[in-house]
C-alpha cells in the first residue's frame, strides 16, 4: 500500500514472479506501474505490505543484488564511452577484477555494442542508449530484472533486437518484469500479462485466459462491402456499421451459425460483402474493457 | 567504490571543456584583472596622489617646494598645462579647472610674494600672502595628505629660509645679533644652503628640523606589495571555488534528472556514499583550482608563493573541503539547476562581499567585521592573510582550522539530510 496525499498509488497491489518468467505489468497513465517497480526496487517506502525476494524479506534500504533495474530514463553517462558505463557500474553493483572484463565484454556483446564500445554514448543513436540502459541494469548478473518502458522511442528494429535481448536472458534462467504501453508487444513477448489501475491488480494471467475471463469466447465477425450499405438499409442486429458503411462488425460466439445467419442478413439488406474476417480479442479489447475508454492524467 | 566514483567524476569532468575552462580559466582571467589593478604598484604612477602646482611667486623659496613637492614619493606633481611638462606654466585658473573636472583631487597655489615674507611664525597678519589648496572635498584623503606634506616641506625644503627668518624673529624682540653671532649664523646658513643643494632630498631625506623618523616594513620586509597580489589571490580564489563547488555540486541534479542517481543509490554506494565520493572529488578539484590560481600568481604577479607552501596547502585543503560541502548543501536544496544556479549566486556574492573577498575586512568597521565572521569567506580569508601577510606559523591557524572543520561536518550533515528525499519516496 503506498499513498502520496490524496492519491492512493498502490491499493492494495501484489504480483508474484516466477524463475525465466517475462511478465507484462501494463496499465493507464498514473495506474501505479512505476510505484510498483520502484517499491520492489526498494525507492518507496510502502505504507503496507512487503517484498519479498527468493524467500527474503527485504526492509527499506536492503541491498537487492539479485535485483536489475532498467529505468525508464536513459541512465548513462553521456560523456562516458560504452564500456566506461558498463565498467562503472558493474564495479559499483560489486562485479570487479576479471569477473568485471568477462562481464562488460558480454554485455557489449549481448547488446549489440562492440563495435561501438570505445565511443562516448553522447554520440549514439536511440536505440543504441536503450540498449545500453538495459545492459547497465544487467552487468551484475541479476537474477530479477524490472524495466520501466525498455522501448519507448526506439524504431522497430531496435525494438526487437531488445526483445532478443531479453529472450536471450529468459534462456539462461532469468526472471522479467516489463511495463509498456505497446500492447501488441506485450501480447506477442509476454508469458503473463497483469494489469494494473487505480493502485490495484484487475487482471492477471495468460492471454487467453484473461480474454476468456474479460471478454469470454466471441470472435469480432468484420464484413467489408463493395458499395456503401443504403442509408435506409437495415442493419442486423447486434451489427456496427461504420462512417463510409461499408464495414461491418459483429461479436459472434457460434462462428458455424452465426456467421451464416449474418451473412443472409446482409445479402438480404443488399449490401455486396467483398471480404469476410473473423478475428479473436486482443490485448487491447481486454485492457480497455478492464480500464475504460476516458483519458488519463 | 570510493576509486569508481572518483574515476567516472574525473572522466566526466575532464571531458566537459565547459567546466574546465569555468573552473580554471575564469578564475585566473579575473585574478589577474584585480592584481593587474590593486596589486605590485611599486613606483607606478598610479597608486600616488596627483596634485596640480601653481607657482605665482617664482622665488628660490617657492621653487625649492615645489622641488621638495616633486621628490615625495606619495605625490605626482604636475606644474604645466599638460602633462609631461608641455603646455607652459600652469596657472590658478588651469589648476581650478584640473579639480573641477575630476583629473586632479587637489591643486597647491603658492602666491606672489611667498618667498619674500617668509613669515613662519608670530602674528602673519592679514596682508601676508597664504598658500591655498585648491580641493575636491569629496575626496577625504587626498586634501589632508598633501596639506600635510605641504607643512612637511615647508619645514624641509629650505631650512636656511626657515632658520633666517627664525633669526629675524629673535632679533626683533632681543635685539641685534653681535659681528661673531652674525658670522656664525651665516656660516650655519650657508651650510644648510649646500647639504640641501648636495642632493640630499625627497621624502627619506635626514630633516634640518623635525623629528628625525625612519618608516620600517614589519610585515612584508623586501616584498613590498606582493602581499596585496597575496589578499587577492586568496579573495578571488576563495570566490571563485563556491562558484565552482556549487556547479560541481549541481551535477547531482543531473544525475537525478537522467536517472543515474537511482542507479548509483541502489548500488552498494548507496546515497551516503554518492555524496562521500562527490565531496572527496570536489574537494580535489577544489585545491587544484587554488593551486593553479596561486602558481600562475607566483609566475605572473610574483606572489610569493614557494616560502608558504605548508600554510597554502594546510589553508587550501580545509577550505576546499568546506567549500566542496557547501556545494553540495547548495545542490541538495534545489530542485533543479536553475534554482540552484540563483540560490548559489545570492548566496555566494553575500557571502562574499561580507567575508572580504571583494574588499579587505580590515577596511571595513568593527561592526561588519564581526558581521562578516558568520560567513565561511571570512575564516578563510583570514587564514590566508596570517600565512601570507602575517607569516605566521602553522600552528597559528588552529582557530581557522577548526571553524573550517566544523563547517564540513555542519554542511556535510546538513546535505545528507537534504538527499533523503531521493533515495526513498
Amino acid at each position: 500500500m503506498k499513498r502520496y496525499g490524496a492519491t492512493q498509488a498502490l491499493a492494495g497491489a501484489s504480483i508474484q514472479l516466477y524463475a525465466g518468467e517475462l511478465v507484462g505489468l501494463l496499465g493507464p497513465n498514473g495506474a501505479g506501474k512505476t510505484t510498483m517497480i520502484n517499491a520492489i526496487a526498494g525507492r518507496v517506502r510502502l505504507d503496507a505490505g512487503a517484498v519479498r525476494l527468493f524467500g527474503r524479506t527485504l526492509a527499506r534500504g536492503d541491498k537487492r543484488p539479485e535485483l536489475g533495474v532498467v529505468p525508464q530514463e536513459l541512465a548513462i553517462y553521456p560523456l562516458l564511452t560504452a564500456r566506461e558505463n558498463l565498467a562503472a557500474f558493474g564495479r559499483l553493483y560489486g562485479v570487479t577484477g576479471a569477473d568485471l572484463k568477462a562481464r562488460v565484454d558480454w554485455a557489449l556483446e549481448w547488446s549489440d555494442l562492440k563495435d561501438r564500445a570505445r565511443e562516448i554514448t553522447k554520440r549514439f543513436s536511440g536505440g543504441m542508449k536503450r540498449r545500453l540502459n538495459i545492459a547497465c541494469g544487467l552487468v551484475h548478473k541479476p537474477s530479477v530484472v524490472l524495466l520501466d518502458e525498455p522501448t519507448v522511442g526506439v524504431d522497430p528494429q531496435s525494438r526487437e533486437r531488445i526483445y532478443e535481448m531479453l529472450a536471450a536472458l529468459r534462456g539462461a534462467g532469468v526472471s522479467i518484469v516489463l511495463t509498456t504501453h505497446h500492447l501488441e508487444e506485450a501480447e506477442r513477448r509476454c508469458e503473463r500479462i497483469v494489469i494494473i489501475d487505480h493502485g490495484a491488480i484487475v487482471a492477471s494471467g495468460a492471454l487467453n485466459d484473461l480474454v476468456s475471463s474479460t471478454l469470454g469466447a466471441a470472435r469480432t465477425l468484420t464484413l467489408t462491402l463493395g458499395q456503401p450499405l443504403p442509408v435506409d438499409a437495415v442493419v442486423p442486429a447486434g451489427a456496427v456499421i461504420d462512417e463510409s458503411r461499408r464495414l461491418l462488425t459483429s461479436q459472434v460466439h457460434d462462428v458455424g451459425a452465426d456467421v451464416g445467419r449474418f451473412l443472409a442478413a446482409v445479402n438480404g439488406a443488399h449490401g455486396e460483402v467483398v471480404d469476410v474476417a473473423i478475428a479473436g480479442s486482443t490485448l487491447q479489447d481486454v485492457f480497455i474493457a478492464l480500464t475504460g475508454r476516458e483519458l488519463r492524467e | 567504490m570510493f576509486g569508481t566514483l572518483l574515476r567516472v567524476a574525473w572522466t566526466n569532468f575532464r571531458r566537459d571543456r565547459v567546466a574546465l575552462s569555468l573552473t580554471f580559466v575564469l578564475p585566473v582571467i579575473f585574478f589577474s584583472i584585480f592584481a593587474g589593478v590593486f596589486g605590485n604598484q611599486r613606483g607606478s604612477a598610479t597608486r600616488r596622489i596627483p596634485v596640480a602646482v601653481v607657482d605665482q611667486d617664482a622665488s628660490e623659496y617657492s621653487k625649492a617646494l615645489v622641488a621638495a613637492l616633486e621628490a615625495e614619493g606619495a605625490l605626482r606633481v604636475r606644474t604645466t598645462r599638460e602633462s609631461e611638462g608641455r603646455g607652459g606654466p600652469l596657472d590658478r585658473a588651469g589648476a581650478e579647472a584640473l579639480v573641477r573636472d575630476g583629473d586632479f583631487p587637489v591643486a597647491v597655489v603658492l602666491p606672489k610674494g611667498l618667498g619674500e615674507t617668509r613669515k613662519f611664525w608670530g602674528d602673519t597678519g592679514t596682508a601676508a600672502p597664504r598658500v591655498q589648496l585648491l580641493a575636491d572635498v569629496s575626496d577625504p584623503i587626498a586634501p589632508q595628505v598633501v596639506q600635510g606634506l605641504l607643512q612637511k616641506v615647508s619645514f624641509t625644503a629650505a631650512p636656511e629660509t626657515m632658520a633666517t627668518a627664525g633669526l629675524a624673529m629673535f632679533e626683533k624682540y632681543s635685539g641685534p645679533l653681535t659681528s661673531e653671532q652674525r658670522a656664525s649664523v651665516d656660516q650655519w646658513v650657508s651650510s644648510m644652503r649646500r647639504n640641501r643643494a648636495a642632493g640630499s632630498s625627497g621624502s627619506n631625506a635626514a630633516p634640518a628640523f623635525g623629528l628625525p623618523i625612519d618608516l620600517v616594513n614589519v610585515m612584508q620586509p623586501g616584498s613590498g606589495d606582493t602581499a596585496t597580489i597575496s589578499f587577492y589571490a586568496a579573495g578571488i580564489g576563495v570566490m571563485f571555488l563556491l562558484f565552482s563547488c556549487a556547479g560541481a555540486g549541481g551535477t547531482l541534479l543531473e544525475e537525478e534528472e537522467s536517472g543515474t542517481l537511482g542507479r548509483l543509490i541502489s548500488s552498494r554506494a548507496g546515497m551516503s556514499g554518492v555524496l562521500a565520493g562527490k565531496w572527496l572529488f570536489i574537494a580535489m578539484m577544489g585545491m587544484l583550482q587554488l593551486a593553479v590560481m596561486f602558481t600562475w600568481g607566483a609566475l605572473v604577479f610574483g606572489l610569493p608563493l614557494l616560502p608558504h607552501i605548508p600554510g597554502f596547502l594546510v589553508m587550501s585543503a580545509f577550505t576546499a573541503a568546506a567549500a566542496a560541502a557547501f556545494g553540495l548543501v547548495l545542490a541538495t536544496l534545489s530542485r533543479t539547476r536553475a534554482q540552484l544556479s540563483g540560490l548559489s549566486t545570492i548566496v555566494i556574492l553575500t557571502m562574499s562581499a561580507l567575508g572580504g573577498s571583494m574588499f579587505p575586512r580590515f577596511l571595513m568597521s568593527e561592526t561588519m567585521q564581526k558581521f562578516g565572521l558568520v560567513t565561511f569567506n571570512a575564516w578563510a580569508l583570514d587564514g590566508y592573510l596570517k600565512v601570507f601577510w602575517r607569516d605566521s606559523p602553522l600552528l597559528d591557524l588552529w582557530p581557522q582550522v577548526l571553524v573550517l572543520i566544523g563547517l564540513t561536518v555542519a554542511f556535510l550533515a546538513a546535505a545528507r539530510m537534504f538527499a533523503r528525499r531521493w533515495e526513498t519516496v
